[in-house]
């Protein structure tokens, strides 16, 4: 893959860093593997609990497929909006670990409570927390991420956090049917597993992660203030409001010796960087049509047998996997802009051969290698672009901001391609989802242009 | 936390052994489950299960112990006689006339494995279709001749808004396939409706091996359609129905209603397919099956046992809304009456 032949110059665990001549610093902070290590047994915890559902609910509850479909809509919502409130009581407690564990550990409490809930409603309650948590732990983490590492490297870092979450998505399910296999009918035995594991992440995360807001990659301005902020209580009120006032706050704010406001979290939005990120996030999920259209679309266009279709996410998770370091390590040498830009490229790609291609054998898997590389180059990067432009303080806060957006565009795009869908068929619903993706990735490209501020870099 | 390295290795350790330990305990647990028998459970004895034995009652035993999952059958009159349990493992099964067609889904090895068996009445496999998904619905129409099934696909996880199904129909004759049946015409109160959002399921067979009925939703509705296998077709009839269930007589249709909108909440209901007026039955619980008739007066259905997950018993209620619901078999699903 050329990605990896790009960043071949700067192997794994070089010392170099670009642009800053030769620096001290470890290819990976080790926070930043702690916290993917946590999200891998995470994921392969939820994974495990996502593989057996449908058949747990479906064959072994004989729920009709309409109340698994009821069940499937519940937490849209949830996830994206519990993600702002998490990022905001992140960086209000200033201590990004405590809300990331309550997120790991509610998820982790609701795994054995499957256990004792055999109809819809109470399994939907659990799911719903399961997701809360879900939502509750996501904008801390990142922001952890974030925070332990310098600028220069955070494209590699959260790659290297999203391969080792996909890692555990991959080994989720092949554990679950082991499982399966090894008992009868053994449900409870893969919920209790996955409790189990779930506990071990949130001890993992416990044990080393650390805490605090790390004052090391905050914009210049702000990071020697962050840095005395650890020094005393004081002191860190008066760092907290400086920023805010460097950035966008109002100056009243400044002269108040107050705790991270929602109006300070709103105030982000006027930091032009952070809100040309976030209206891009948006656009682009605007028009990201959603991973299972894409499955079904293909299966429609290639026709391949029923048997394959579970398969697919898998595809795509694994060339995800492959090249989620390669694409953020690539981000950081060559720009966040152009790769994030490129990986939408790729995305409008896929549909194109969607839309266009002949019936070769192969097309099944170049679709899905040009969808597992779009998220490689996007994932990771786009909270890696985030970084650079929100002050320490607030790291969470701006992480759930384009998060939470990103995510409502999604599920906003869920809805207007299914009704596209409906009024037009699949092909125009698909064309109309590439033109506006063109579109969206055109305006991108605009407003992100280098000469625009943006990235540190 | 302010544990030197050393600590926190230590305390890690400590961890894994006991979530570890508390691991194996569960899956040995859960493992060894198979060579006991709950007690007080019904008793299961390996035998020979055929499907041209009228006045037997088969379903798939879900009782602890071995057997479980199997095909098994029982004297209809006797219900609670000792029941004998097949070879043939299935999540779902429905018979009639010496066909039968068993929903199977093994863990594969990335993926549940999930596969339709058209079997004789020797329970020997005469087809076998791979499934998109998890089985969920499974009719054989009368003669034996079509066989129909459902399956729910999920593309992703549970968090995304997405919701598929496939249902398709065999005949068993020709072996000509309907994979799917959303590429039938739909007749919607006399206009035809195009929408990709429609899916199907829930299907049950008219004695004269054209005439289906089953559930269509679409735009946020579930529908009766009446539908002809050759014709390619289906035809809206009332809404608010799901899973179908056509009596003997064929005068009336079971089904699950929808009491409360947006709620997951069913009742089953018996609707008079001449005058398509509905009375609710007497049972008050949410019913969330295809249910079968065992005669034209008498409709048995799955329910989740009390206090146990993963488990179904068989209950039993009148059709003309009178009565009051029996328990007919524990532990045990997909219901049908040879005839």
């Amino acid at each position: 893959m050329y990605l990896a032949d790009r960043s071949a110059p700067a192997p794994e665990g070089a010392k170099t860093a670009p642009d800053r001549g030769p620096v001290r610093a470890p290819a990976v902070a080790s926070t930043v593997l702690a916290l993917g290590a946590v999200s891998m047994i995470t994921d392969i915890s939820s994974e495990m609990v996502t593989a057996v559902l449908p058949l747990y609910l479906i064959a072994g509850l004989g729920l009709s497929p309409l109340g698994f479909g009821a069940l499937d809509g519940v937490y849209n919502g949830v996830s994206a909006l519990v993600q702002l409130t998490g990022g905001h009581l992140a960086d209000r407690v200033r201590n990004h670990k405590l809300i990331a564990g309550i997120g790991y550990g509610l998820s982790a409490l609701c795994k054995p409570l499957l256990l004792f809930a055999h109809s819809l409603g109470p399994i939907s309650v659990i799911l719903t927390l399961e997701r809360t948590g879900k939502g509750l732990r996501t904008a801390p983490r990142d922001a952890l991420i974030s925070l332990s590492t310098p600028p220069e490297l955070q494209g590699r870092a959260f790659g290297v956090h999203r391969a080792m979450d996909t890692t555990g998505a991959l080994l989720g399910p092949l554990a679950a049917f082991l499982i399966l296999s090894l008992t009868v009918d053994g449900y409870d035995a893969v919920f209790g597993v996955s409790a189990c594991v779930a506990v071990l992440g949130v001890v993992v995360l416990m044990l080393f992660v650390p805490s605090g807001v790390d004052p090391v990659p905050t914009p210049p301005a702000a990071s020697a203030k962050a840095a005395s902020a650890k020094a005393t209580p004081a002191k860190a009120v008066a760092a907290k409001a400086t920023p805010a006032k460097a950035t966008a706050a109002t100056a009243r704010d400044a002269d108040r010796p107050a705790p991270v406001r929602l109006r300070d979290a709103l105030g982000l939005l006027r930091l032009p960087r952070l809100r040309n990120l976030a209206i891009c996030a948006v656009l682009l999920g605007l028009t990201t049509v959603s991973d299972a259209f894409v499955y079904l679309l293909l299966q429609r266009r290639t026709g391949i047998g029923d048997q394959w279709f579970p398969l697919m996410p898998l595809g795509t998770a694994a060339v995800f996997l492959l090249l989620a370091v390669p694409a953020g390590a690539l981000a950081d040498r060559i720009g966040r802009r152009t790769v994030f830009l490129t990986g939408h490229a790729l995305l409008l790609a896929g549909y194109a051969l969607l839309l266009w291609a002949p019936a070769w054998p192969a097309l099944p898997f170049l679709v899905l290698a040009l969808h597992g590389m779009f998220y490689a180059a996007t994932d990771g990067v786009l909270p890696a672009a985030v970084a650079a432009t929100v002050p320490g303080e607030l790291r969470a806060t701006g992480m759930a901001l384009v998060g939470t957006g990103q995510a409502l565009a999604r599920f906003g795009c869920s809805l207007a391609f299914g009704a596209a869908w409906t009024l037009w068929g699949t092909g125009p619903a698909l064309a109309a989802a590439a033109a506006g993706l063109l579109c969206c990735a055109a305006v991108a490209g605009f407003v992100l242009r280098p000469s625009a501020p943006q990235d540190t870099r | 936390m302010t544990l030197s390295p050393s600590r926190r290795l230590l305390v890690l350790a400590v961890a894994v052994l006991l979530l570890g330990g508390l691991a194996a305990t569960l899956v040995l647990r859960s493992a060894s489950r198979d060579d006991k028998p709950s007690a007080g459970g019904p008793t299961v004895t390996a035998g020979t299960v055929t499907l041209d034995r009228p006045g037997s009652l088969t379903f798939l035993n879900g009782g602890q112990g071995p057997h479980r999952g199997a095909l098994a059958s029982v004297p209809a009159d006797a219900p609670d006689s000792e029941r004998t349990a097949s070879e043939l493992d299935c999540r779902r099964f429905y018979a009639a006339a010496g066909t039968g067609v068993c929903l199977r889904s093994t863990p594969g090895a990335l993926a549940q494995d999930n596969t339709a068996l058209i079997v004789d009445s020797e329970l020997r496999t005469l087809r076998s279709f791979p499934l998109a998904g998890t089985p969920s619905r499974a009719r054989v129409s009368p003669s034996g001749r079509f066989a129909a099934w459902t399956v729910f696909v999920s593309g992703e996880s549970y968090g995304a808004a997405f919701f598929s199904t496939r249902t398709a129909i065999v005949d068993t004759r020709t072996w000509k396939l309907e994979a799917n049946l959303e590429e039938f015409a739909i007749d919607m109160d006399g206009r035809q409706h195009r929408a990709q959002d429609v899916n199907f399921w829930g299907v049950t067979f008219s004695k004269d091996d054209d005439t289906f009925y089953a559930t269509v939703s679409t735009g946020g509705e579930t529908h009766l359609v009446k539908g002809s296998i050759s014709g390619r077709s289906v035809k809206t009839l009332a809404k608010n129905v799901e899973c179908p269930s056509l009596s003997p007589d064929e005068t009336r249709i079971a089904y699950k209603k929808r009491v409360r909108a947006g709620a997951s909440l069913w009742r089953e209901h018996v609707m008079d397919l001449g005058t398509l007026r509905e009375h609710a039955l007497a049972e008050k619980r949410s019913v969330d099956d295809q249910a079968a008739w065992l005669d034209d007066r008498t409709l048995a259905y799955g329910l989740p046992t009390d206090g146990a997950a993963d488990s179904t018993d068989l209950w039993t209620v009148q059709a003309d809304g009178g009565g009051a619901p029996r328990l007919l078999a524990p532990g045990a699903s997909s219901p049908a009456l040879l005839r």
